[in-house]
C-alpha cells in the first residue's frame, strides 16, 4: 500500500496546511485543537515558516491577519472559547479581505463545557459569530483524510476570494486516527493569491461591484496602501457616505453567494430513489452513514446527505434530491443547529426530524437507525 | 469482518499508544483500522479508554459497538466496561477480582506482573497486555506488530518494548493451552 | 516642502483631530525622526488601533494598518515574525494600548520583538468622547468618573520596563525636540522600544478638568516635566508631584525575531520528510 498512513485527523489537517503552503501559525494552547499548534511548532520551521505562540487568542488571529497581509499564507487553530474570542477578528478579516483559514476542532460548550468531548454546537457561531452581515465560508470535514482536503480547500477559497475560511472539526475527528493515503504534493490544486501587477496605479479595493474580488498588494513590496476595519471605498481609506459602506458590504457578500455552486461540496448515499433522508455533518455522519447501510439492509429506502460546505448552505443540492424523500432526519451533536437551516432548504416539501445529541458521546448508529425506522417521536415514546 | 478492540485501564498506561500501535500494525497488514479514544482531565490516574476497530473493508462507525475484545488493566475499568460486554471476550490483568455479575467469557492475564517482574518495567506493561491481546485474538501477527512497536515508541526503548511484545504473546499461548 | 512632510500623505489631509490637540504634534515628531533616518517608505509599517491617536497612520505614506480596538500590537507581531525585514511602528493610545490592548503590550515587551510602540498618553477616551483610562491622574473628571477618578493610574514606563522592553523613553508634546530624539533612538533600537508622549485633549481631558486651553496645557506638561538626567541630582521633595522625562531605559538585549530565524534556519529540511509522530499520547484537557 503506498504511503498508507495512520494519521490523526488534527495531524492530517496540519499537514494538509502545509500542502497548501502554510507558511505562518499563530495560536494559544486549546483543548482538543492542541495537536495542531504543536505539529506547526515542529514543522513549519524546517519549511522555512514561522510559528507563533501567541498570549491569547485573539492575539493569535491578529498575528496571522498581520502575516497574511505581508503576503504570507496564514492558519489559527482552536476550540470553542477560544473561537468565541476571535470573533472580532473574523469580522475584521471579512471587511478588510484579508485571507486567513482557522481550524475549529468543536468540543462541548457554551463556555468551558467539556473540554474533551465532542459537540458541534459552533454551526451557528461560525456563520454568525461576528457582528454585521458578513461574508465566511465553513468547510466541515467527515473523516481524517478530509482534514487533509478540506484544509487544502480551506486556503485555495480563502486566497481566492479573499475572505476567513472556517475548517470546522470536531474532537472526534480531530483526534481519530485513521489509515489515509496522501495524495502527492505534485496532484495537490494549489490556489495563491492575484497580487497586482505593480504599485502605481494600485486602487486597492477596485473590484467589480456585483461580487469582484480586488487583487491583493503584499505589505512592503511599495504599494503602500491602507487597511482599515472602518467602511472604506475602493482607495481603502475610510468613508462615512451610506452608499459607500452600502456598496462595499454587498460586493463582499456576494463574492461568497454567487459562488456558492463553486464553494458547494458535500457526499451522497443512496439519495437517488430515498424516501427517508439523513442530513448531517461531521462526526454525526459516520454514525448516520453506519445507520443508513443498515437501514437499507432492512428494506428501508433510507439515503445519506453529507454536507462538506456548510456556510453557505447549499440550498440548491437539496432541489435535486428530495424528489421522492417523504421524510428528512437531521442528527447533530447540538439542539439543532444545522436542523433550522435544512427547513429552510426542504421548505415544507417533507416533515424535517430534529435529532440532537449533547452529551459529549458520538452518536450510536443504533439511535439513528431506530429514528429512521421508528420516527423521532415514536423513538423517544419507546425509550421512556 | 469488522474486529472491535476496547482497551481500558488508568491514564498513564500507555493504553492509548496500545491502540495506536495496534491501528498501525493492521494498516501494515493491509487492513483498514480506526482508533479512536476518550479521555477525562487527569493525564495521570484518570479512567482511560481507547478503542480499534479494524477491517478488510471500509469502516464507517469508528467506535466500538459491540467489542469483540475487552482489554482491562485495572479493577474500575473492568467494572465499567465488562458490563457492556456481550459476544466478546474481556482479557483482565490477573491482579483484578472477577465479578459474577459480569458474564462474558473472560481470561485473567498476568500482564502487570509480567511487565514488572520479567521484564522489569511497569511501564511496558501496555506493549505486553498489546502482546497478549494480538496473541489471543490472531488479528495481527508478532512481527507486523513488532514493526509498528518500533515506529512508535519513543527512540532508545525499542528492544525494551520488543521484549515486552514477546512476553505478550507467551502469555497468549499459556491462554490458549 | 521639509523633508517629514515627504513621508505624509498630504491629500488625506486636513486630519479629523481636534484644534488644540496634540496628536499631529507627535505624528510629526515621528515624520521627523523617520527622515532623520531615511527609512525606506516602502519597507516601513506603521500599525494602529481604535482611538483618536490610532487615526494616524491614515496621514502616513506606508503600507498601513487600522486594526481593531488593542490589537495593534498583536497585529504587529504577526507582521514584523511574517517579514523580519520590515521596520514596523505602532501608534496607540493611553486606552488602546494599557487597557483593552494590555496584554499584547506585555507581552510584545517580554519577547522583545522589534516593534517601536508610540503611546499617545492624553489621559483620556477621546473618540468616545471623555472616559477615564487607566492612565487617567486619580481625582480627575471623566464622564464616566463623574465624582472623581477612584482608579490608580498606570506609569506606563515603568510598566514595559518590568515586562521587558528594552528601550523606553518619555517626552511631552511640549518637549517635541525631546520627543523626536527619543523617537529616533527607539527606532534605532532592535527590539521592543516604547515611546510615551504626553498630549493634550484640551476638548475632553482639559475641558472636563478645567485644565484651559492647549497652551495651558502644553505649560502643564512643562512644569510638570523633570528630565530624568536632572532628576537625579534633585532631592525627593522637589520630584513631589512631577513626572519624568527623557530616556528612562535602554538596555539592549537579543531580539525576538532574530533569535527565532536562527532557530529557523537551524531546522529547515525538506517537506516531504514528514513522518507523523506520536501525537495525542499524553493529551491534556484544558
Amino acid at each position: 500500500m503506498p504511503n498508507a498512513k495512520l494519521m490523526q485527523g488534527n495531524e492530517a489537517c496540519t499537514l494538509g496546511a502545509l500542502a497548501a503552503g502554510l507558511e505562518f501559525f499563530a495560536g494559544y494552547p486549546i483543548t482538543p485543537s492542541t495537536e495542531i499548534a504543536e505539529l506547526c511548532a515542529e514543522e513549519l520551521p524546517k519549511l522555512g515558516g514561522k510559528f507563533l505562540q501567541m498570549e491569547d487568542e485573539i492575539g493569535s488571529i491578529a498575528a496571522i491577519i498581520g502575516a497574511s497581509l505581508t503576503g504570507k499564507k496564514s492558519m489559527t487553530a482552536t476550540s470553542g472559547p477560544g473561537f468565541s474570542l476571535m470573533q472580532e477578528c473574523i469580522g475584521y478579516s471579512s471587511l478588510c479581505e484579508i485571507p486567513i483559514v482557522i481550524i475549529n476542532v468543536q468540543r462541548m460548550g457554551p463556555s468551558t463545557g467539556m473540554p474533551t468531548s465532542p459537540a458541534q454546537g459552533d454551526v451557528m457561531q461560525a456563520r454568525w459569530g461576528t457582528h454585521g452581515d458578513h461574508p465566511v465560508i465553513v468547510l466541515a470535514p467527515g473523516n481524517v483524510k478530509e482534514c487533509f482536503e478540506l484544509t487544502v480547500r480551506a486556503f485555495n477559497l480563502a486566497e481566492k476570494y479573499r475572505v476567513p475560511v472556517i475548517v470546522l472539526m470536531d474532537e472526534v475527528i480531530g483526534h481519530m486516527r485513521e489509515k489515509v493515503i496522501l495524495p502527492e504534493q505534485s496532484s495537490i490544486k494549489v490556489v495563491n493569491r492575484k497580487a497586482p501587477a505593480a504599485p502605481g496605479s494600485y486602487v486597492p479595493y477596485a473590484a467589480d461591484p456585483n461580487g469582484g474580488v480586488p487583487d491583493m498588494a503584499p505589505f512592503g513590496e511599495g504599494f503602500r496602501w491602507h487597511v482599515t476595519g472602518l467602511f472604506h471605498d475602493e482607495t481603502g481609506f475610510p468613508s462615512n457616505k451610506g452608499e459607500v459602506a452600502d456598496t462595499l458590504l454587498r460586493r463582499i457578500n456576494l463574492k461568497v453567494e454567487k459562488n456558492e455552486p463553486e464553494i458547494r461540496d458535500y457526499a451522497v448515499e443512496g439519495v437517488d430513489d430515498c424516501d427517508t433522508l439523513v442530513v448531517t455533518f461531521g462526526c454525526s455522519a459516520m454514525s448516520a452513514l453506519s445507520a443508513v447501510r443498515q437501514a437499507r439492509k432492512n428494506g428501508i429506502k433510507a439515503g445519506l446527505l453529507r454536507l462538506k460546505t456548510i456556510w453557505p448552505f447549499p440550498e440548491a443540492t437539496f432541489d435535486g434530491i428530495m424528489g421522492h424523500v417523504k421524510r428528512v432526519i437531521v442528527p447533530e451533536m447540538n439542539l439543532g443547529q444545522l436542523a433550522g437551516e435544512v427547513e429552510r432548504a426542504v421548505a415544507r416539501r417533507a416533515a424535517v426530524e430534529r435529532l440532537g445529541k449533547v452529551n459529549g458521546e458520538l452518536f450510536r448508529p443504533e439511535e439513528i437507525l431506530s429514528v429512521i425506522t421508528n420516527g423521532a417521536a415514536r423513538t423517544a415514546e419507546a425509550s421512556k | 469482518m469488522r474486529t472491535e478492540f476496547r482497551l481500558s485501564g488508568s491514564g498513564g498506561q500507555g493504553l492509548l499508544l496500545a491502540g495506536i500501535v495496534l491501528a498501525e500494525a493492521a494498516i501494515l497488514d493491509g487492513k483498514n483500522a480506526v482508533q479512536t479514544q476518550s479521555y477525562g482531565p487527569e493525564a495521570r490516574g484518570g479512567a482511560s479508554k481507547a478503542e480499534v476497530v479494524i477491517s478488510a473493508e471500509e469502516i464507517d462507525y469508528p467506535k466500538a459497538t459491540d467489542p469483540d475484545f475487552l482489554l482491562a488493566l485495572t479493577q474500575e475499568s473492568y467494572r465499567t466496561y465488562g458490563k457492556l460486554m456481550k459476544r466478546g471476550l474481556i482479557i483482565v490483568d490477573s491482579s483484578v477480582q472477577l465479578s459474577d455479575e459480569i458474564a462474558a467469557r473472560t481470561v485473567s492475564v498476568p500482564i502487570l506482573r509480567t511487565a514488572a517482574e520479567d521484564i522489569g518495567k511497569k511501564v511496558v506493561a501496555n506493549i505486553v497486555a498489546l502482546g497478549a491481546l494480538a496473541g489471543i485474538s490472531g488479528i495481527v501477527g508478532q512481527s507486523v506488530l513488532g514493526e509498528a512497536v518500533r515506529n512508535r515508541v519513543p527512540k532508545g526503548t525499542e528492544e525494551l518494548n520488543l521484549a515486552a511484545l514477546a512476553k505478550g504473546f507467551e502469555l497468549a499461548k499459556a491462554v490458549k493451552t | 516642502m521639509s523633508e517629514s512632510m515627504k513621508y505624509m500623505r498630504q491629500g488625506r489631509l486636513p486630519h479629523i483631530w481636534c484644534p488644540g490637540c496634540g496628536h499631529g504634534t507627535v505624528t510629526g515628531a515621528l515624520t521627523r525622526a523617520i527622515a532623520r533616518l531615511k527609512l525606506d517608505k516602502n519597507k516601513t509599517i506603521i500599525v494602529s488601533g481604535i482611538g483618536c491617536s490610532s487615526r494616524a497612520p491614515g496621514y502616513l505614506d506606508f503600507d498601513t494598518l487600522h486594526t481593531a480596538h488593542g490589537r495593534a500590537i498583536a497585529f504587529a507581531t504577526g507582521i514584523k515574525v511574517a517579514k523580519p525585514e520590515l521596520k514596523v511602528i505602532v501608534l496607540t493610545g493611553d486606552g488602546d494600548c494599557t487597557a483593552i490592548g494590555g496584554n499584547h503590550f506585555i507581552h510584545a515587551a517580554r519577547r522583545n520583538i522589534d516593534i517601536t510602540t508610540i503611546v499617545m498618553n492624553n489621559n483620556i477616551y477621546g473618540m468616545t468622547s471623555g472616559q477615564y483610562s487607566p492612565m487617567t491622574p486619580k481625582g480627575f473628571l471623566a464622564t464616566t468618573a463623574p465624582y472623581g477618578n477612584v482608579e490608580r493610574s498606570f506609569d506606563l514606563s515603568k510598566l514595559a520596563i518590568a515586562a521587558g522592553a528594552t528601550y523606553v523613553g518619555r517626552a511631552t508634546t511640549y518637549h517635541v525636540q525631546l520627543l523626536t530624539d527619543l523617537i529616533e533612538k527607539a527606532l534605532l533600537n532592535k527590539g521592543f522600544s516604547v515611546i510615551e508622549a504626553v498630549t493634550q485633549c484640551p476638548t475632553y481631558l482639559g475641558r472636563k478638568n478645567k485644565l484651559g486651553s492647549a497652551v495651558d496645557m502644553l505649560n502643564w506638561f512643562k512644569d510638570g516635566a523633570v528630565n530624568v538626567k536632572a532628576a537625579s541630582a534633585l532631592p525627593p521633595e522637589r520630584l513631589a508631584g512631577k513626572f519624568l522625562i527623557g530616556e528612562l531605559h535602554a538596555a539592549p538585549e537579543p531580539e525576538f525575531t532574530e533569535v527565532y530565524g536562527n532557530v529557523v534556519s537551524q531546522v529547515q529540511r525538506k517537506f516531504d520528510q514528514f513522518q507523523g509522530g506520536v501525537r495525542g499520547c499524553e493529551q491534556n484537557s484544558d
